[in-house]
Formats: structure tokens, C-alpha cells, sequence
């Protein structure tokens, strides 16, 4: 196979083909593991949609996707690496959603060779001392989002916040985030069960502490229950959360009860550039909804190895790397550059939610951070 | 902690009782009469929940989508119940295990395949919406009041249903003696049918109830499930008063639980590691109560000695 793809390589240099993709001539196979059943399935069908919608515009036949339901179970997603790296003979692996499949995957993966490609879950350990120079995350670092929540905090002049997040690696990691750029003092902090849907003793417990803002990480359904309940309790102290919470696929059923909530987010459908004009365009045009975050990082995702099959053959991994490392593709997010911990560095947006016609959708309103990198990095010795 | 807070906290775990008792009334009739112990439960529960969110998108009246919701779940529980949980009456609980866990991931996929994967919209009305100030300066969410209305009624009805009407003599007989109320001349297929239907009727009642509060997706019924089975375990199995007792146990166990234990850990602990300690050991809380109420009564407060 290396050998026939060298030799198909060097023909079509000699006959001086322009394609430069062809020129390398290298076949990628990809592996996308990601959650496209039960409760979390909504995340993994946006990382799918958005990454296969930029396979297809690009025309490249030379890349190949296997995708497979990791039904948001660690033990599952680790047969599925394993048999996509030994029986598929897959050379880049990507698609997983959630923090805690990451850790159980991505670290084996890629000692044996294969290069992961992270669409999502940027958790800390991957991002410090875990690095690995054939992991990139083309998403954020866990903490991102909140950090900037924290920094919008401080602008906005909150004095004394409540923060609540559920009991989870991801969950504290957002509180520590939250914590790491908000000045004020806090007013309570709440861990709340993985799952929980009724949240009514929690905004009991906001009304009672006389906080001035409330901040939450409660991704997915948690979210929604959380948001209704408490549009429903009279408190109106202003309410702040990472985008995971306002994400398209979410914000049809929150309904009113978010309207003008203020949420960060490294992406949204307004960002001024003609890629993510296009992106957004052509995904409602191809899947009939608005894209969420996720579908623009899954779509960045393909894109970057796209960049990367078109100057250098996976074949020859060092040259890869560095093809990736480079990040020399069009992202939905205008300018897009890699920290030396192959996390992204990336303004982060604060967003409002908004009702367009009988949509409701985000707008950005400001930055709460420009080109923010996570703190993890300078201990990411590669 | 003031007495407001209190007061509003024990309020929370009695909506949470009520709930978990109309979700647990219809398994523990199911495992008492028929001996069959039920999984699909919790997607009964979902089925009630999607159904009200269509109907409600369709119609605009949330009192039809609670109709449709009970509609719908017994619909689909009878269903259920001519074609799968029939054949399982006779076969031990491990293949009623196996059975009806594989109904979940029909119906989780089934409602997948018809509502797609993304959660759906279904709010309160506006006449139930919003705070109300109760006698004490509390400010209460008025749904939050209607769900404990609506379940306090439900058991009245269903006390009243097994204490006085034919059909409630059936059930009891039926839970003593099978074989002996089917001598008797009782078409014990159709009670069976009925009490299948009764309960799931009620999960999709409270799938609607609850779900217009909360988030309504594909596989919303599980966690309730696992919370009504500790309910019925903790009051009994089969028994009615000990499903409503259990069930108020069980809310405001996890309910004060939650406020209380981190409470207690902040006197000696700092902030953040109070609230995680907290948290983890209230999570545990109600399985600790099951615990020690099975030591003290090994069948359950009000379940039949043997």
C-alpha cells in the first residue's frame, strides 16, 4: 500500500499533474466515533453532519469516513478505537463528544500512531502534561468558554454570583474556570447530580443567597429543565452560561425562557467572514436546520485535515504533523492558529439569544476574550 | 438557613413525592397483581411526554396534551401488553428483565425515528405560570402547586378506585390469589390488560406533567424509573399507600438532603469541598434510606409479610 502510493505519487509528479491533493495521492481513512443514539445524540449528529458536509463540498475522493455510535459510553468507544485502529486500519481518528470518552480513548490511540482529531471534549489532562504532539483539538480547552463567562462577569460589573454546575470532572472543571476570570465574590457554589432534572431547591437556594447574577454549566436536557424552571421561579437576576446550554439544537425548546440570556461561545451563525457565510448557508440548505456550534466545529474538523492531506501524505507522519500543526484551511471562526499544546488559540464571543421569526437563535453582542489560550499549555512538554 | 427557605424546600420534595407516586402507582400494581417487573415503565413515562409536546405544538391547549399524554400511554401500554408482556407472566423475573429492557430501546429508538433526536418544546400554560405568594412571604411557582393538586388527587382516586369499585376487588384478590379469582369466573386477561393500561396511563400522565417543566427528550424516563423502583421497593411492592408513603419519603429525603448535607459539611469544611462532599453523599441519601428501611422491614413499610 505505501509502496503503490509512493509509486502513484511519484507518476503523477512526473507527469506534472496540478491537482495537489492527487499529487500526494496518499488515501486517508478516518474514524469517527461519536454519540448518535440516546440522550447526547443530538451533539454527535451536528460533529457528523458538519464534518461530512465539508468532505463533500471539498470533492476530495481520496478520504474516506467509517463513523460509528458510541451510544456516550466510555467502554463501548474504546472497542469501537480498537477495532477501528486494528481490523479498519484507520489513520485518524475524531468524532467523540463527551470529556470522559476522550480520556478513555484518545491517550491509546494515539501511542499507537494514529492521529486524533478532537471536534468537542478538550479536557485539561489532554492539554497540560497529557499532550501528545498527534492529538489536536480543533474545539476549545474545557475551561475556554467559562473563562470568558468569567470575563463578561467582570465587565458587567457582577458583584457577587452564584455558580452551579453538575458533579462531574467537566462540571467542576467549569466552576474552576468560571472562577479563574470572575473578580466579584460568590455568593454560593452548587454541584449539582450528573442528570438532574428538577432544579427547584437549587434556585431556592439562588433566591434565598441575594445574588446579583447566576452562573451555570448545565449541558444538554439539564439545561433546558434549569432554564424553564427558572424563568417560571420570578427571579430575574441576569443568568450567564458557556454556549453549551443556547446551542441550536437546544434553544427550540427552551422557548421564550431564554430570550436574552448571555452565553460565550467561540462560534456563532454571525461571525463575518464569506467560509462561515457559506457553512451556514449551505448546511441549512443540505440538512434543512440551522447549524449549532458543534456542526461548525465538526465542519473546521474535516477542514483542517483536509488542509493537511494537501500537503503532505498521512504516509509520511512527521510531514503530516506538521501540515496539521499548521492549520492552513478557512475556518468558520476567520483566523484559526494552533498553541503549542495543539489547542486552538481563539477570541471567545459573548452571545445573546434572540428570536428570529418563529427561530430562536443567537447574536453576538461583544468579545470576552481575544486570542485566549488555555493555562494548560505551559505545562505541555512535546 | 431561614425558615422561608425551609418551608419552600419541604414544598419542593412534596411536588417531587407526588410525582414519583403517580410514576410509581402503575409498577407497583404491575409487579403486585401480575408479579411482573417492568423496565418499559420509564418509557411509558417518555411516550406520555412526547405526545403531550405534539399535541400541544398542534393544538395550543395544554389541557388536551395532558388527555393525549394519558391516551397515548395506555394506548401504547395495552399494546405492549397483548403483544410482549403477556407471553412474559409465566417466565421468571430474568426474562421479564431482558424483555422489557429491550421495549426501552425500542421505544427509545421509535421515538427517535418519529421526533428526531433533538429535544422538544412544551411549556406551561400561561394561566399556571409564574410565582404566587403563599401566607409566610414565600413565593411559590404556581405549576409547582398544580403538580401537588393533581397527584394528591390521583391518589385519592386511585384509593378510592381500589377501596370501593368492582375492579379494585379484582386487583386486591388478584394480588392474593391468582389462580383463585380465575376459578372464580374473572376474565383475568382483561384485568390484567386494564391494570397494565391504568398504570401506564399514569407514567404518560406524569411524563406530561413533569415534562413541561423539564426537558422533553429521548430517554428522559429512565432516571424516574430508577427513582420509582426505590419508591416501591421502600413502601412495599404492590401496595398503594406504601407506593404514595415511600414516595413522599423519597422527595423529601432527596430534596433536604440536597440543601441540608452540604449545609452541615460548610460548619467544618471549606466552601468548595463542602459543596462536593455534600453533593455526593445526598446522592446517595436515598439508597441509604432504602437500605435501612429493608433492614428494618425486609418486605417494605406497608408490603405483605411473609
Amino acid at each position: 500500500m505505501k509502496l503503490k502510493s509512493l509509486a502513484l505519487g511519484c507518476a503523477l509528479a512526473a507527469l506534472g499533474t496540478s491537482g495537489f491533493a492527487d499529487g500526494h495521492g496518499a488515501k486517508v481513512k478516518v474514524g469517527m466515533i461519536t454519540t448518535l443514539s440516546g440522550g447526547g445524540a443530538g451533539l454527535g449528529l451536528d460533529v457528523r453532519d458538519g464534518f461530512m458536509l465539508a468532505v463533500k463540498q471539498s470533492g476530495n475522493e481520496n478520504i474516506e469516513v467509517v463513523i460509528e455510535d458510541d451510544q456516550r459510553k466510555p467502554d463501548i468507544a474504546v472497542q469501537l478505537a480498537d477495532k477501528m485502529i486494528q481490523s479498519e486500519k484507520v489513520d485518524v481518528l475524531t468524532g467523540i463528544i463527551w470529556s470522559n470518552l476522550a480520556m478513555a480513548v484518545v491517550p491509546a490511540a494515539v501511542a499507537q500512531g494514529k492521529f486524533y482529531l478532537s471536534p468537542n471534549a478538550g479536557p485539561s489532562a489532554l492539554a497540560g502534561k497529557g499532550c501528545n504532539a498527534n492529538y489536536f483539538n480543533v474545539a476549545w480547552q474545557n475551561d475556554n468558554l467559562h473563562e470568558a463567562a468569567g470575563a463578561y462577569a467582570n465587565t458587567a460589573g457582577f458583584e457577587s454570583s452564584f455558580i452551579l454546575a453538575p458533579n462531574y470532572p467537566a462540571g467542576q472543571d467549569a466552576l474552576t474556570g468560571y472562577k479563574r476570570q470572575y473578580q466579584g465574590a460568590l455568593s454560593g457554589e452548587l454541584l449539582t447530580k450528573l442528570g438532574q432534572t428538577d432544579y427547584a431547591s437549587e434556585i431556592a437556594q439562588i433566591r434565598a443567597s441575594g445574588a446579583d447574577s447566576v452562573f451555570f454549566f448545565l449541558p444538554g436536557g439539564m439545561g433546558i429543565s434549569f432554564l424553564k424552571q427558572y424563568a417560571d421561579s420570578g427571579l430575574d437576576i441576569p443568568v450567564v452560561g458557556p454556549a453549551f446550554s443556547f446551542d441550536q439544537g437546544i434553544l427550540q425548546a427552551v422557548g421564550a425562557a431564554a430570550l436574552g440570556v448571555i452565553n460565550t461561545s467561540q462560534w456563532n451563525k454571525d461571525i463575518d467572514n464569506a467560509t462561515n457565510a457559506a457553512f451556514v448557508e449551505t448546511f441549512q440548505a443540505e440538512y434543512g436546520r440551522l447549524p449549532s456550534l458543534y456542526a461548525s466545529q465538526g465542519f473546521d474538523t474535516a477542514n483542517l485535515l483536509l488542509s493537511a492531506m494537501d500537503k503532505a501524505s498521512v504516509t509520511d507522519a512527521d510531514a503530516f504533523r506538521s501540515a496539521l500543526k499548521a492549520a492552513e484551511f478557512d475556518s468558520t471562526r476567520g483566523e484559526f492558529k494552533f498553541n503549542t499544546n495543539n489547542h486552538p488559540i481563539q477570541n471567545i464571543y459573548v452571545r445573546e439569544v434572540i428570536q428570529e421569526g418563529d427561530v430562536f437563535t443567537n447574536k453576538i453582542v461583544g468579545t470576552a476574550l481575544e486570542n485566549h489560550a488555555d493555562v494548560y499549555a505551559a505545562d505541555c512538554k512535546m | 438557613m431561614s425558615l422561608i427557605l425551609l418551608a419552600e424546600q419541604v414544598l419542593n420534595g412534596l411536588q417531587l413525592g407526588v410525582m414519583l407516586f403517580v410514576m410509581a402507582a402503575g409498577l407497583t400494581l404491575v409487579f403486585g397483581v401480575m408479579g411482573l417487573i417492568n423496565l418499559a415503565h420509564g418509557s411509558l413515562f417518555m411516550v406520555g411526554a412526547f405526545a403531550a409536546a405534539a399535541v400541544a405544538a398542534a393544538t395550543g391547549s395544554f389541557a388536551f396534551a395532558l388527555v393525549a399524554a394519558l391516551a397515548a400511554a395506555a394506548a401504547a401500554g395495552a399494546l405492549i401488553e397483548v403483544a410482549v408482556i403477556r407471553r412474559l407472566y409465566a417466565r421468571d423475573h430474568l426474562d421479564q428483565v431482558l424483555a422489557t429492557f429491550a421495549l426501552i430501546l425500542i421505544f427509545s429508538e421509535g421515538t427517535r425515528w418519529v421526533f428526531g433526536s433533538f429535544p422538544l418544546f412544551l411549556n406551561i400554560p400561561d394561566y399556571l405560570s409564574g410565582p404566587v405568594s403563599l401566607p409566610g412571604g414565600i413565593q411559590y411557582p404556581l405549576y409547582r402547586l398544580f403538580l401537588i393538586a393533581v397527584g394528591v388527587l390521583i391518589a385519592c382516586g386511585l384509593f378510592a378506585l381500589i377501596a370501593k369499585t368492582r375492579l379494585g376487588i379484582q386487583i386486591r384478590a388478584g394480588e392474593n390469589d391468582r389462580e383463585m379469582i380465575a376459578a372464580l369466573g374473572v376474565d383475568i386477561t382483561r384485568l390484567y390488560t386494564i391494570v397494565f393500561a391504568l398504570g401506564a396511563g399514569l407514567a404518560g400522565l406524569a411524563g406530561a406533567l413533569v415534562g413541561a417543566i423539564q426537558s422533553v427528550q429521548v430517554g428522559m424516563g429512565e432516571p424516574v424509573l430508577i427513582l420509582a423502583f426505590v419508591v416501591i421497593v421502600i413502601g412495599g411492592i404492590g401496595s398503594i399507600k406504601g407506593a404514595l408513603v415511600g414516595a413522599i419519603l423519597v422527595g423529601l429525603t432527596d430534596t433536604l438532603g440536597g440543601v441540608l448535607l452540604p449545609q452541615l459539611f460548610r460548619l467544618f469544611m471549606e466552601n468548595s469541598t463542602a459543596s462536593a462532599a455534600g453533593s455526593a453523599l445526598s446522592s446517595m441519601l436515598i439508597y441509604i434510606l432504602m437500605a435501612v428501611v429493608l433492614i428494618w422491614r425486609p418486605t417494605g413499610l406497608f408490603g405483605a409479610r411473609t
